[in-house]
């Protein structure tokens, strides 16, 4: 019990006093979660719009498959991206592994179906006829578009913050992909289980606090989206 | 404005079930059509036709100027407008609803300004402007549809039971906007009624959906 109080007062003397190894570990994980949130979005968003608002040939089994994805376990993603980018694999020849671009890679495999399949939900539930409302007024098909994305903004924002909470707390797939190096690519989570297997608990504890200070963050985030949309428009993450 | 609506033969059927048979009418540029018949007779399908909302399963809808058919395209379709019935108010200011129609056509910030304020004037919302528009009563919602519409200028504007479900406070100033436009003949009116002292009241001509049949007086 005493070793669990030291440990958090010393982490808290590393959280006030921004040590820089911490505050480089903090730095590079939101780069690399916020980069694989935007990179999951753009791909996403646009096939969330293209699933609920076209028709699209087998959108059953894609809505499907991106459900699927929504629980996808990190370890096999970062086993079956290491496969691809390992030195013998196809992807190889890239030379990503063990580099953030490679996590951000991975964990934008994690948030994919998630923004894909939540945006899909949350644009399906837009009533149809402020589709109808935007083509009467004289709305291009980009215009229409544009218009349902306007009005399911709150549960986009949800779909968001639940595809950013996602990729924060993963360990698995950037673990093995990016090979947990220190001061390239080392980030908050793969840092607490190192420092944990090596017995050093105060910058362990200093992250643990600080990651969960951010879920805490997305939460709140994700609540303030679902409740300004109202209801009927909040998504579950 | 010389933009004329003409329907030939048009048939569609929902389910298999016929809704509108062999409906043919020309609609003049600048009269006011007051459509009735009973409920399921096949007005609002009629009106989602007219507007390109859907094709029919048989026949034509044809818009015509010095005596050519239009190409169905998107600068025919900004010639006109329908206002539903469900009106599909967008979650936003009232001014931002009222402004839409403009702004996807890229007008300026100042023609938008101007020309919001004087639809909102015309339909008596303009203290209401910052306003959501979902905090709007329901015969209000009926007047910003019909604002939303009256801003683009549409060369036929059709509606959908402008006053169902409102009050008669709601009903007679909406009555009102329609006579305004009217006398000024800026558009053709079609509007659907269930009441028909409405109809009388509004309409030029008067027309009735029967068995899936348009007839006319």
């Amino acid at each position: 019990m005493h070793s669990i109080f030291a440990g958090v007062e010393a982490a808290c003397r590393l959280i006030i006093s921004l040590n820089p190894e911490l505050r480089r570990i903090i730095l590079l994980s939101l780069q690399v979660s916020g980069l694989a949130l935007v990179v999951a979005t753009l791909l996403g968003l646009p096939l969330g719009a293209l699933l609920a608002l076209r028709r699209v040939p087998g959108r059953g089994l894609i809505i499907s498959l991106l459900n699927t994805g929504m629980g996808l376990p990190p370890v096999a993603v970062g086993l079956f991206l290491y496969l691809l980018l390992s030195r013998s694999g196809p992807l190889g020849f890239i030379g990503l592994l063990y580099t953030p671009a490679a996590m951000v890679l991975a964990q934008a495999i994690l948030a994919f179906p998630i923004v894909a399949s939540l945006s899909q939900t949350a644009l399906a539930g837009v009533d149809p006829v402020i589709r109808q409302a935007a083509v009467t007024l004289g709305a291009t098909p980009f215009q229409e578009t544009l218009t349902v994305i306007r009005e399911a903004r709150y549960a986009l924002g949800a779909a968001l913050m639940a595809g950013l909470g996602r990729v924060m707390a993963e360990v698995g797939a950037i673990l093995i992909v990016g090979g947990n190096i220190a001061g390239y690519t080392r980030v908050m989570t793969t840092t607490i289980a190192l420092e944990t297997d090596k017995g050093n608990f105060e910058l362990a504890i200093a992250l643990g606090i600080i990651l969960l200070a951010l879920s805490f963050s997305i939460t709140v985030a994700l609540r303030f989206f679902q409740r300004l949309g109202g209801p009927g428009t909040a998504v579950n993450p | 404005m010389s933009l004329e609506l003409k329907i030939s033969e048009i048939y569609k059927t929902y389910n298999g079930n016929p809704i509108l048979r062999d409906c043919s009418f020309t609609f003049a540029a600048g009269r006011t059509y007051a459509l009735q018949g009973p409920n399921g007779s096949g007005k609002s399908t009629l009106f989602r036709l007219l507007a390109l909302l859907e094709p029919p399963d048989g026949g034509r809808v044809e818009y015509r100027e010095d005596g050519r058919v239009l190409a169905h395209d998107l600068t025919l379709r900004r010639r006109f407008t329908l206002v539903l019935p469900g009106t599909g108010i967008f979650n936003a200011t009232v001014w931002q609803n009222v402004a839409f129609g403009l702004q996807i056509r890229g007008f300026g910030k100042a023609a938008i300004r101007d020309r919001v304020e004087a639809a909102l004037t015309a339909v008596g919302l303009a203290t209401k402007k910052q306003q959501r528009a979902q905090e709007l009563s329901s015969g209000e919602t009926k007047r910003l549809g019909i604002a939303r519409a009256m801003v683009i200028n549409p060369e036929i504007l059709m509606l959908d039971e402008p006053t169902a479900n409102i009050d008669p406070a709601n009903t007679a100033i909406i009555e009102e906007i329609i006579l305004t436009m009217k006398r000024q003949r800026l558009a053709t009116l079609l509007l659907i009624t269930h009441d028909p002292a409405q109809a009388e009241r509004l309409g030029d001509e008067l027309l009735w959906l029967k068995n899936g049949k348009l007839i006319t007086t």
